[in-house]
This record gives C-alpha cells, structure tokens and sequence, in this order.
C-alpha cells in the first residue's frame, strides 16, 4: 500500500544513518586510539588509566586507514589481495550459512507443524528441542566433520566439509524457527478457526490458508536471529572443525599473523560483520515483500 | 435417525424443517468434578426461511447451541438435525455460513479475497469465485472496498465482509452469533436493515443470537427465549410486524413486542 516515492526516500534516509553510523564508528576508534597514546606518549603519571584500557598503539589499534589500505594489500608479491581473500572466504561461509539456514528453516517448520498436532508432542517434545541447544557447538563442530568424511558413503553425492559446517548452521537455525514458528502457527483466534471448520477445510488447507500465513510475523523475527546465527555458527564451525575455504580458517590465519600484521584480521572481522549483514538484509527483504501487502506497515 | 420418527408424526415431514432439536444435551468436561451442564432437554424446529433470533440470560448456553447446531461441538445427547442430517454431516455438506462477534477476516486478505476464502476451498475456480466474491461484496455495499485490507476498514464494514463471506456459497442456514455485538448503535440499526434486506434477496433461514430485545424483535419472524443454565427454550415468540423499515422502531405493534419479549424474558430469568 506504501507509495513507491516514500518507500525510497525511507530507503535513502537509513543508508545515510548508516553510513553515518559507520563514520561515527571510524572516529571514536580514532579518537580513543589517540587519546590512549597520549596518555601512553606524555603522561606517565596516568599509568593507572593505561593498565586498565586496552593498549591503543598501533600493534593493539592499527589505524582505520592502514586496515583500508590493507584489503588492497597482497600477502605475497602480485598475489591475491586481502580483500579478495575475504571476499572469496565471505562467499565461501555464506554458501555454508544460507544451505544451513535453508536446511535449518525446513526442519524447524517441519517440527513446529509436527508439535502443532497435539498438545501432549508439544509437552513431550519441546523440552528435547531446547535441550539440543545447550550442547556445546564447538564440541560437536569436529564430530559432525569426521562423520561426514567417513560415515556418508551411502549418499548418492559426494559429502564435502563444508556440508558439515552447514550441518552446524541448521543446528542453530532449527531452534528459534521450530519454537517462534509453533507460537505463529498457534496464534490464530478460536473464531478463525471455527471458521475454517464450518467450512469443512482439511487440516491441510487450514494449514495453508490461516496457519502459516498467520505464524509468519511470528517467523521472520526468527529468521532473522537464525540468518546471523547460521553466520556465526559457519565462521566457528570452520575454525572448530579446521575447515579451509572460508572466513573462519580466515581469521585463525590472520590471528597466526597478527604480531607482524594486525591490520589483516581486522579485515577479515569487518567481511564477518558484512556477511552477516548481508544475511540479515536477504531475510529483511523478504520480510517487507510478503508483509507490507497486508494494510499494515511493516517495519 | 430413529429417533426423529415421533417428532416427525407429530407435525410437518422432516424435508420442511431446515433445523430440528429434539431433547438436546450437552454437558461440558461430563464426568468430571468441573463438570457444566450447559444445555438440557432443548426443543426446537426451524422452517425454511425463517429468522429465529434466540435470546437469553448472559452464560446461558446461546453461543454452546449454536455451535452445537454448527457441528463445531458434539452434544452429549439428544437430536439434532439439519436439512435431514446430522450436524456433522451437514458441516461437512457446508450447509451453514457463520457469523460471529468477531468479524474474523484474515488481515493479510483483502475484503475480495476475504470473501473469496470458502470458495477457494470448496475447489471453485478463480474467475467464478471472483464473480460471486464481487456480486456479494455488492450486495453488503462494499463494492467500492474490495481491495482494502481489513486493517483499513471500519468495524461495521469488516462484519458486513463476514457476512458476505458466509452468504458467498449459499448456504442453506446462516448462524450468526451477536454479529452487531460491538457495533456502535447507529451502524446497528443500519446493519440490522442491510441483514433484512439480504435476507429477502437470498432466501435464506436465520438463527441469530442477540443480547438486544429491540434488535430480535425488528429482525425475527421469531423470538426463542432460553433459560438460564442449563438452557432450554423456555417460550418461542411470533413476532407480526406489517414491515420492517427505520420507521417500525417507533411504532405501537414494535412496542408492545418488545415489551412482550422483555416480560417473557424476566419471568425466564426469575424462575
Ligand atoms: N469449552 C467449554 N468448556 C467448559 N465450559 C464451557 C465451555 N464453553 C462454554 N462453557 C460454559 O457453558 C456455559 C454457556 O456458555 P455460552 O458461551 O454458550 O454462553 P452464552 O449464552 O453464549 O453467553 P454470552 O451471552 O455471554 O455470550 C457457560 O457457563 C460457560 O462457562
Ligand atoms: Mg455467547
């Protein structure tokens, strides 16, 4: 219903709030970074203050310039630089989150209609579906890797590590989508779906027509705490589980490096935080496609 | 169905009924300590189009009866049939359009598709559900409204879309429970002559709960007053206006029949 002109100048009002956001963000780091050497450069007496806060010289606190300049950095002459290598590793993690996340949407769907069934599946399984998050993830992260190298030989594909990583990825996604998305599908009103029934609709058909459009407001806040978590749970499952390719053996390199040059991991944190995004902003986007069209404004 | 047999030798044929309780019971949670005798030894039988509005004691058992009659809820004894079936049968042959407080549209549907909903499930195809969905949002005058969003419709427009709704497959008995309910007083009276209006354009039979003696009494053929709990029509009413137009409310006839109904219904109540 929104007019298409006040949708854009919206769109163009948070861009700018962001890159503002991101302007204020490079000048506090500049500002502590330079009141920090003060303190360490003139004022000895202040030494308390310095032991407290963290170091802020250039080994701590590289300058923001010196971590932009270093995406067009190439680690070995006329080799790749940087900033392709996280965006080549960016790219990787994102296949692994968004495979994750899809794997993980349908499987927490799946339970959410599973337990909608009857009210005793509920109370004898929902206890189970939250234990499941307590297992530590770093734990399990090299298990669900070596399984999936020696113990998948009957699939008619070839199993990948990073198949494994996106194994992860569906364990923290499934959670919030199966138990927000049981509470959607619950939240139609006795009346709608007394309604439903007069009209002698299958329980499929009052599945599709008032349950699952009526759990999506319920589902996209989900979604979007699953996007940043598939994120998250890819970037710690590489590292866990020592899988090359991505952002996570990304960053244990650099973290290797970072003595001689700190700038770098700084990088790859930055295309963490961009992936991420990214993966809120695919869920966000679908979001105000299926939920503006319904007279009320979505956020 | 045997049990029908004396109701039948007693008076009209089955066929000429549109609704026939005979002895109805339904006790919720039966058995148990908290255990609610709702409705008890309920008689009643409705012709083809009539309008039979039921009233009765707030937590009577009037919202239970026409649940009950809508085959949402099973009694726990007694006959009850529709068109000659049984509730079940009969919600499961979508013979009764439903009509509640709440206007229930599904707010991520416009008021077309609102109305369009029964059809879709009935396996009707776009282009005649869409027809009917427009020919009906005409005939409740909100032919101009068929792309708003519930959200952007007022009260009184969102129940005449649920009444369009219900009307959409030509049901042969509509139930409407306190539909004008939260409605303000004028788009009452208003909707009261919009429901009379569709009820002579679409012969249909109504049952119809109010809490509004005025309001029975301007739009029934008949007034089925209940008991309190655990319910049974204590008096049945024929209401003879010569007609129904804003006019009527001020009348003599209307009087005196509201009088009479609120008499009926205080003698109910002090039993
Ligand atoms: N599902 C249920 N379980 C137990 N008791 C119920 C249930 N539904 C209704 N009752 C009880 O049955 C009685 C009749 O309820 P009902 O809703 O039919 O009354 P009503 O006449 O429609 O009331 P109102 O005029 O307030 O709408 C009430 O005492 C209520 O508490
Ligand atoms: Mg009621």
């Amino acid at each position: 219903m929104a007019d298409p002109s006040t949708t854009r100048r919206a769109r163009a009002r948070r861009t700018l709030i962001f890159a503002i956001f991101l302007v204020v963000l490079a000048l506090l780091y500049t500002g502590y970074k330079a009141f920090g050497q003060a303190i360490d450069d003139t004022q000895r007496d202040w030494w308390v203050v310095g032991s407290f806060l963290p170091r802020s010289d250039d080994k701590n606190m590289p300058p923001v310039l010196d971590i932009l300049a270093e995406f067009g950095e190439a680690p070995r002459e006329g080799g790749t630089t940087i900033g392709r290598l996280t965006l080549d590793g960016a790219l990787f993690t994102l296949r692994e989150a968004a495979v994750g996340f899809a794997a993980g949407t349908i499987i927490g769907l799946a339970i959410a209609v599973v337990l909608l069934q009857s009210r005793r599946a509920e109370r004898g399984v929902l206890p189970y579906v939250i234990a499941s998050q307590t297992v530590p993830l770093i734990a399990i992260a090299p298990i669900v890797v070596v399984w999936g190298r020696t113990g998948l030989e009957f699939l008619p594909w070839e199993w990948q590590d990073w198949m494994s990583v996106s194994v992860i990825a569906t364990y923290l996604t499934f959670f919030p989508v199966a138990v927000n998305g049981l509470r959607g599908l619950q939240s139609p009103s006795p009346e709608a779906t007394e309604l439903m029934q007069s009209y002698a609709a299958s329980r499929r058909q009052v599945l599709r027509r008032l349950q699952l459009p009526a759990s999506l407001p319920f589902l996209f806040p989900a979604l979007r705490i699953a996007a940043t978590a598939s994120v998250v749970g890819a970037i710690v499952g590489e590292i866990s589980a020592g899988v090359r390719g991505g952002l996570g053996r990304l960053i244990l390199d650099f973290a290797g490096k970072y003595i001689t040059g700190p700038e770098r991991l700084y990088v790859a944190i930055i295309g963490a935080c961009i992936t991420g995004l990214v993966a809120v902003g695919v869920v966000a986007a679908a979001e105000r496609l299926l939920l503006t069209r319904r007279g009320i404004v979505a956020q | 169905m045997n049990a029908a047999e004396p109701q039948r030798a007693a008076g009209e044929a089955a066929q000429d009924l549109v609704l026939e309780i005979a002895g109805l019971e339904k006790t919720f949670n039966p058995g148990r300590s908290n255990a609610v005798p709702a409705i008890s030894d309920l008689y009643l039988a409705v012709r083809p189009r009539e309008f039979v509005s039921i009233i009765g004691p707030s937590g009577c058992g009037k919202s239970t009866l026409l649940r009950l009659v809508g085959g949402l809820i099973k009694p726990t004894g007694g006959e009850l049939s529709v068109n000659g079936r049984t509730a079940g049968e009969a919600r499961l042959n979508r013979d009764y359009g439903m009509v509640f407080q709440a206007a229930g549209l599904l707010d991520w549907r416009t008021a077309l598709r609102n109305v369009e909903l029964p059809l879709e499930l009935m396996g009707w195809s776009k282009l005649r559900r869409r027809k009917r969905a427009k020919e009906m949002l005409e005939l409740v005058d909100l032919g101009g409204f068929a792309s708003h969003y519930p959200a952007e419709l007022s009260g009184g427009m969102q129940q005449r879309v649920s009444i369009a709704r219900a009307l959409s497959f030509e049901p042969s008995l509509l139930l409407m429970d306190e539909p004008f309910g939260a409605l303000d007083e004028m788009t009452r009276e208003h909707m009261q002559a919009e429901l009379l209006k569709i009820w002579r354009e679409t012969a249909t039979t109504v049952i119809f709960i109010t809490h509004s003696i005025p309001e029975a009494v301007f739009l029934s053929t008949r007034v089925a007053v209940m008991s309190p709990r655990p319910a049974r029509i204590a008096a049945e009413l024929s209401i003879d206006l010569p007609e129904r137009t804003p006019q009527t409310r001020d009348t003599e006839e209307f009087f005196r029949n509201v009088s009479l109904v609120r008499r009926t219904l205080r003698s109910v109540e002090g039993q």
